[in-house]
């Protein structure tokens, strides 16, 4: 049943690419496979022009400052693009620096930084320079098991009146005082969760792949169900360790 | 006074952890600075000679080991943290049970390898005249972060050392950043030539450090490491002092430095770097050694380091702690044209690092060739590993928690060949078990 095929574009993996977000991709793509879906992953390199009409996902990741700095640049030259993409229901997944790229500013190092305004949701940094680190457990709407992960950002975000990704039951989230983690708005999900987090949260992989089938195909219905005993396993095994 | 009470503490806490069976190297140290908190620089000035440090994100303990061997090779009598423990609790184990019961410490030189984010408290105790870089890779960002900001620890530390002599690997485009404008001496090593055919990406030193301009290789090792060079302004890989070439990997290691050619029965590619560097120190260090190639040979490599245990057939243990670490010795592995069966355990204890997303950086689809009997996973993270080894479409044939049974399972399979790879706090008890088998099997001859 080919007949459906999902174009996932990968931005600067060479530079952005700090904690295995290659497993994001390698999960979504074979998610889709498994059920016969087709899969084309896109990776953009250099800074290229990007056609963001043949995109379905586009997935931005986390880095260090100095690859950040080149991304916030390439990409500041085609918000209006990604704006379009993001308000026409197009799917986007972003990681990390790469969520906090999304909002009105934040951090590169110590440095504020404009955002692409994406969203309208900001970043500070606390005084210290101290870092968010360790396992995060969260619980999300619409998705039966908890959700699993790991934090680490200097980033304090607020999101404003958006949806959070989810509730926080262990961990600090997006700024450790209001109980919750990462974004959603319409199909884009942005959390600073790494693990990377899709593969040891299928749940939570098919769910953003199945709204992605849904936007791009009228008569997309339910996915067939996988077997995912492994990977519940090591979603359990870090909800039990609290 | 107190000095003397502090190396007594220290000696008794390490005779109790032999007893008891702990092979924990710092403990001893951490008791005997709570007494003395200054016992390293009461004892430093009975170092005859020079102390060297050794650095880097991999190969740091085999890299000092060596060094620590020629030197007694020599007949010199020398401080050392053997044992890998290498922040100041572990460097002050060294020195207090090298001292008498006295309190009397004699020693010619000091060789001690010091976690790169600890050099600034190290270094306010003791200041190194050499500094060996092995090489900077990404690690275990939660304990570490970002390399620029070890980069920025060890300059100040050099800057606190007054600026020791750098012996830095020239084909590293980020740690041979340290001999850039540098206030001391500076020598460099390196490989001179082409050796493995590279696939894997360049995750870190991408961009010029001088520029910020895309870096391009005449050719490259692995990771970041090789013949690097900047189009866009120009700098490039050092001009190497010391530099192996005529490199053959067929069997065993062989390589030439200037007009001396080595021969060594070792295992990883990588290693090759650990040797030219101490032979690069030992030339600054201007000692005259006789067989430096026969020291190396028979140096006896640390727990975990590609260490061969014999159980009736070759059961080979490796640390690896990071992708550059995980992938070198996977490379190696698979230079290994035996059938064999591989192990692999993952715990995330705060040693190890407690974030596991690196093992989505590391290359496992590479492992399943046609050698590949049996894979077997363990550790804390064992479903971690089964889940990575599933979206690499590799069939994992054994997810447990028992390293003994894996063993004898493996041991009675029909490979020729078991490799063990563990990361940090795997490793001695996993080398426990091995030595357990190793006994019984010799008890019921």
């Amino acid at each position: 049943m080919a007949d459906y095929k999902i174009t996932i574009v990968h931005l600067y993996p060479n530079l952005l690419n700090l904690y295995g977000d290659k497993g994001n991709i390698e999960c979504m793509k074979k998610r889709l496979l498994w059920r016969g879906i087709d899969v084309e992953v896109v990776t953009v390199i250099d800074d290229e022009e990007i056609d963001f009409d043949k995109a379905d996902i586009v997935f931005l990741g986390g880095g260090s400052e100095r690859e950040l700095r080149i991304v916030a640049e390439r990409l500041f030259n085609k918000k209006q693009q990604i704006s379009g993409f993001v308000e026409n229901n197009g799917s986007l997944m972003a990681v990390c620096e790469g969520f906090e790229l999304l909002g009105k500013y934040y951090y590169i190092g110590k440095e504020k930084t404009e955002g692409l305004g994406i969203l309208d949701i900001y970043t500070e940094i606390s005084a210290d320079g101290s870092r968010f680190t360790g396992d995060v457990i969260l619980e999300c709407d619409g998705i039966s098991n908890k959700v699993v992960g790991f934090e680490n950002h200097g980033g304090i975000t607020n999101i404003n009146d958006y949806t959070p990704l989810g509730k926080v039951l262990k961990g600090n989230g997006n700024d450790k005082v209001s109980g919750v983690e990462g974004v959603i708005y319409k199909n884009v999900m942005g959390t600073h969760l790494h693990g990377p987090i899709f593969p040891k949260n299928p749940e939570l992989c098919d769910k953003f792949l199945l709204n992605t089938l849904k936007h791009k195909y009228n008569d997309f219905a339910e996915f067939s169900p996988l077997n995912d005993e492994i990977e519940n396993l090591a979603n359990q095994y870090m909800v039990n360790r609290g | 006074m107190r000095k003397i009470l502090a190396i007594w503490a220290a000696k008794i806490s390490a005779v109790l952890g032999v007893v008891l069976g702990k092979k924990s190297s710092s403990t001893p140290g951490a008791i005997a600075l709570k007494i003395c908190p200054d016992l390293i620089k009461k004892l430093k000035g009975n170092i005859k000679n020079q102390v060297i440090v050794t650095c880097g994100t991999n190969g740091k303990t085999t890299t000092n080991n060596l060094l620590y061997s020629a030197l007694t090779k020599c007949g010199y009598k020398v401080v050392c943290n053997k044992l890998g423990a290498n922040m100041l609790t572990g460097i002050a184990t060294a020195f207090a049970l090298e001292c008498d019961v006295f309190g009397r410490l004699k020693a010619d030189y000091a060789c001690l390898e010091v976690d790169e984010a600890y050099t600034v408290k190290v270094f306010e105790h003791i200041q190194p005249d050499f500094v060996i870089v092995t090489n900077l890779f990404r690690d275990q960002l939660d304990r570490y972060g970002e390399i620029d900001t070890i980069m920025d620890i060890m300059k100040n530390a050099l800057k606190k050392a007054n600026f020791p002599t750098l012996i830095l690997n020239g084909d590293d485009p980020i740690s041979s950043g340290f001999g850039r404008d540098y206030k001391g001496d500076v020598l460099y090593y390196g490989i001179g030539q082409e050796v493995l055919s590279r696939q894997d990406d360049v995750k870190e030193g991408r961009f010029c450090a001088v520029c910020g301009g895309e870096q391009k290789y005449n050719f490259r090792h692995y990771s970041q490491l090789g013949d690097f060079y900047c189009p866009n302004c120009g700098n490039k890989r050092p001009q190497i002092d010391f530099e192996a070439t005529d490199i053959d990997l067929s069997n065993g290691l062989k390589f030439s430095v200037k007009e001396q050619r080595f021969l060594l029965n070792y295992k990883g590619f990588y290693n090759i770097y650990n040797c030219i560097a101490v032979y690069g120190a030992i030339k600054a260090l201007r000692i005259d050694v006789q067989s430096f190639e026969k020291i190396l040979d028979n140096y006896k490599p640390q727990i975990g380091r590609m260490q061969e245990i014999d159980l009736g057939k070759p059961f080979i243990l490796n640390l690896a702690k990071n992708p550059a670490g995980f992938n070198q010795a996977i490379e190696t592995v698979m230079q290994d044209k035996r059938k064999k069966d591989v192990i692999i355990a993952v715990n995330d204890k705060p040693s190890d690092g407690t974030d596991v997303s690196w093992l989505w950086d590391v290359d496992f689809e590479k492992v399943a060739d046609s050698t590949l009997n049996t894979i077997s996973v363990l550790g804390m993270r064992k479903y971690d590993l089964a889940l990575r080894f599933k979206y690499a479409d590799v069939k994992v044939d054994n997810i447990t928690d028992n390293m003994k049974d894996v063993l004898l399972k493996c041991l009675n399979s029909d490979a020729e060949v078991c490799y063990v790879l563990v990361n940090y706090t795997a490793l001695f008890s996993t080398e426990n078990l091995m030595l357990e088998i190793q006994k019984e099997k010799e008890r019921n001859k």
